[in-house]
């Protein structure tokens, strides 16, 4: 099993917002999940990442068996966790190129590997960035500085092709989207899928999952997995709205 | 989550000062404390001409009545300044006439500072002055400077072969008694630099001095003065570094700079003298003036300077820009960490007509620093049209340090233009968490996010001293953030 969240509680300066989540992720699977506004849905993706000050209180998060719950950051993405942001951050002066040969490089040293030729690392920028459909322009401006919304997500993308994560979380990487953009971050998604490797997609609505089809559909509510089913729940959700779920559980 | 982050903040630079070593070399001082032998002293050292000589005596008469200013926003420990040796050099045997005769220990010195001496090493295309403690000891690539009219040695070697030039410029931007330790240069100042370009010549190579200050309880007072006459052109470097010691070490240097009509002068620093010990002990005093003036018409002078050391700065690299359509600029990267204070600005003095001037400054202030900018920008009575743009940013990594800007504007021509912008703000959680969630450690992400904050600044440096200065910033600023 590649991620298995057992129990998970999370807290934010003391509020409790992920509340017992339980969630198993194998390679090879692409999960989505979905819910209403503020019941945890990017908490749980920072608490995986291992954002500072999401305090863990109880639970587990194995990675690959391991328990990484009290590892930095930077270890958990070396090991292999991507998560694609749903609000990108500006970096000012730092070129992507930069950005992320340092990235790149970091993990490799990690796994004690020697550090990417200059000439790699082009060729591997040049390949990638025709998968999500960017300039070649991409390189030497700074990083999400002045980028649009549309080219914020592709950016993200475009570093989780980099990276080759073997978990990519993308939280609500369809947000702001118009459709021609969606269906370029979608088809770059599928393109990076392979049988060793595991998405999870974060998103409100029944649109994305029309390009990136998942394998499960998982129901977040008040900081608890509700309802876990293949991909057609995510289409009852979409005709019923989340007042039926409330209906479900209290029924 | 909050009490690792003040662990984090409290385990503050883990990683130590590179240059910190002492050389073991024989060395000649003068005696203790200053006093009018001193003076005479230094001066029969260098066997100077009696006009130097008075010179000197006159400032040190001037300098006598002069209080330390107070006005910065410093807290400076009181100086006494008969507890420092005013003159120290590494012993001479005699005039050097190639490499093979420098002492092998100053050129272990200078190799560890990754300064090679050897001019058949030096592919990079700079020649080099070095000055440690009070003497410079070689300067490379004379010979090729001299087939172009080029002056490029020491300054107590131009005294000699050059009496009329120093005569005729010394003092010329920064005249003698012009503040308390200028004056104090111009009593005691030991060894630096000169360069004189002339008419219509555009220097081939790099000029650079570096200075390295060995001795113990000694003062360092170099003097540097660059002259580009009509038309000329030269880039000029300088580096510094000191030992490690638990007490204070006063560097009091004048810099000078005068363009005649059309000429440019491009003078790059990074400033690494020794900082003082994570808990504030010991580290440089390093208050220097630094002043170029641009006399002709259509002249530029443009200052960068990266600082990173030094347990005090003080330091304000000024263009008074004379002839009319005359440039002047300044580009500075102040980072302060543990105690460290800094001081530091720029001032852009307009009296010709049709001059501009840009100010760009970026503190970088961490640990329990203070860092200060302080600017003057003066449109005289004639200086119509004149032009000023002023960015001051400042950032702070973490809740212990302190930013201050302190801009004065003194415009008297009302067809003047004068910008000033500011910011202040924080390496920010997010900015961090973004790095790290990519792989990158949080020193290598503050790294990133300084170098790329200070981007303005590095590109004006010429591209080996950019490397340096890159890593320099991320060095100084390792284990800093909460």
């Amino acid at each position: 099993m590649l991620l298995n969240i057992k129990d998970l509680h999370v807290s934010i300066h003391g509020k409790e917002i992920l509340k017992g989540v339980n969630l198993q992720i194998n390679k090879g699977e692409v999960h989505a999940i979905m819910g209403p506004n503020g019941t945890g849905k990017s908490t749980l993706a920072a608490a995986v990442a291992g954002k500072d000050n999401y305090e863990v209180t109880q639970g587990e998060i194995l990675f690959n068996g391991k328990d990484i719950k009290e590892l930095a950051p930077e270890v958990r993405a070396q090991e292999g966790i991507f998560l694609g942001f749903q609000y990108p951050v500006e970096i000012p002066g730092v070129s992507i190129n930069n950005f992320m040969r340092t990235a790149i490089n970091e993990i490799r040293k990690y796994h004690g590997q020697e550090a990417m030729t200059a000439a790699e690392f082009l060729k591997k920028m040049k390949e990638k960035q025709q998968l999500v459909e960017i300039t070649s322009k991409l390189k030497n401006r700074s990083v999400n500085e002045g980028f649009s919304g549309g080219e914020k997500k592709k950016n993200e993308i475009f570093q989780m092709a980099m990276l080759e994560p073997q978990l990519a979380i993308l939280d609500e990487t369809d947000s702001g989207l118009d459709i021609d953009a969606l269906k370029i971050v979608a088809n770059g998604v599928n393109k990076l899928k392979t049988k060793d490797n595991a998405t999870v997609v974060i998103t409100h609505y029944q649109r994305l999952l029309d390009y990136i089809v998942p394998d499960f559909v998982h129901i977040l509510f008040d900081g608890k997995i509700v309802m876990t089913g293949g991909k057609e729940l995510a289409f009852e959700l979409e005709e019923n709205g989340y007042e039926w779920i409330k209906e479900k559980i209290k029924g | 989550m909050a009490q690792d982050e003040k662990q984090i903040l409290d385990e503050v630079t883990s990683s130590d000062y590179k240059y910190g070593f002492t050389t073991d070399i024989e060395t000649e001082y003068a005696a203790i404390g200053l006093t009018e032998e001193t003076v005479r002293y230094i001066s029969a050292k260098k066997n100077e001409p009696e006009w130097l000589l008075k010179f000197r005596l006159k400032a040190f008469a001037k300098w006598q009545k002069m209080e330390q200013p107070n006005w910065a926003h410093l807290k400076i420990p009181e100086i006494d300044f008969q507890d420092i040796i005013y003159y120290a050099a590494p012993k001479k045997k005699k005039e050097l006439e190639s490499l093979d005769e420098v002492d092998p220990e100053l050129l272990d010195t200078f190799n560890k500072l990754g300064i090679s001496l050897e001019e058949q090493k030096m592919l990079s295309g700079v020649a080099v002055d070095a000055v440690i403690d009070s003497v410079s000891v070689k300067t490379t690539f004379s010979d090729t400077l001299a087939k172009h009219g080029i002056v490029f040695m020491s300054f107590s070697e131009a005294v000699q072969k050059h009496p009329d030039l120093i005569k005729q410029y010394l003092g010329k931007a920064v005249p003698m008694g012009d503040n308390f330790f200028s004056t104090l240069n111009d009593a005691v100042f030991s060894d630096g630099s000169f360069c004189y370009i002339p008419k219509g010549v555009r220097c081939p190579v790099e000029l650079s001095t570096y200075f390295r200050i060995n001795a113990a309880n000694t003062g360092q007072f170099e003097r540097t003065l660059i002259v580009a006459d009509e038309n000329a052109y030269v880039s000029y470097l300088e580096g510094c570094t000191a030992p490690q010691r638990d007490e204070n070490q006063l560097h009091a240097a004048v810099v000078e700079i005068i363009t005649m009509k059309d000429a440019e002068v491009k003078y790059s620093t990074v400033q690494n003298w020794y900082p003082g010990s994570k808990e504030g002990k010991g580290g440089i005093y390093n208050f220097v003036t630094k002043r170029g003036i641009c006399k002709g018409d259509h002249s530029k002078i443009s200052w960068t300077q990266v600082e990173t050391g030094s347990a005090i700065t003080w330091k304000y690299p000024s263009c008074i820009l004379a002839g009319d359509n005359s440039v002047g600029e300044f580009y500075s990267v102040a980072v302060t960490n543990n105690y460290q204070q800094a001081d530091t600005g720029s001032k852009m003095i307009h009296l010709g007509k049709n001059t501009s001037s840009t100010i760009i400054s970026k503190g970088i202030s961490a640990g329990h620093s203070h860092n200060s900018y302080r600017g003057l920008v003066k449109m005289g009575r004639n200086a119509t049209n004149g032009r000023n743009f002023s960015q001051c940013d400042s950032l702070l990594l973490g809740d212990k340090c302190g930013a201050h800007t302190f801009p004065y504007i003194d415009g008297q021509n009302s067809s003047c233009v004068i910008e000033h912008e500011a910011t202040t703000s924080k390496i920010s959680e997010e900015q961090l968490f973004y790095c790290q969630q990519r792989g990158i450690s949080q020193d290598s992400a503050v790294g990133l996010i300084v170098n790329g904050y200070a981007k303005e600044v590095l590109k004006q440096l010429p591209m080996e001293f950019a490397v340096e200065a890159q890593k320099l910033l991320s060095i100084s600023l390792e284990g800093s953030v909460g």
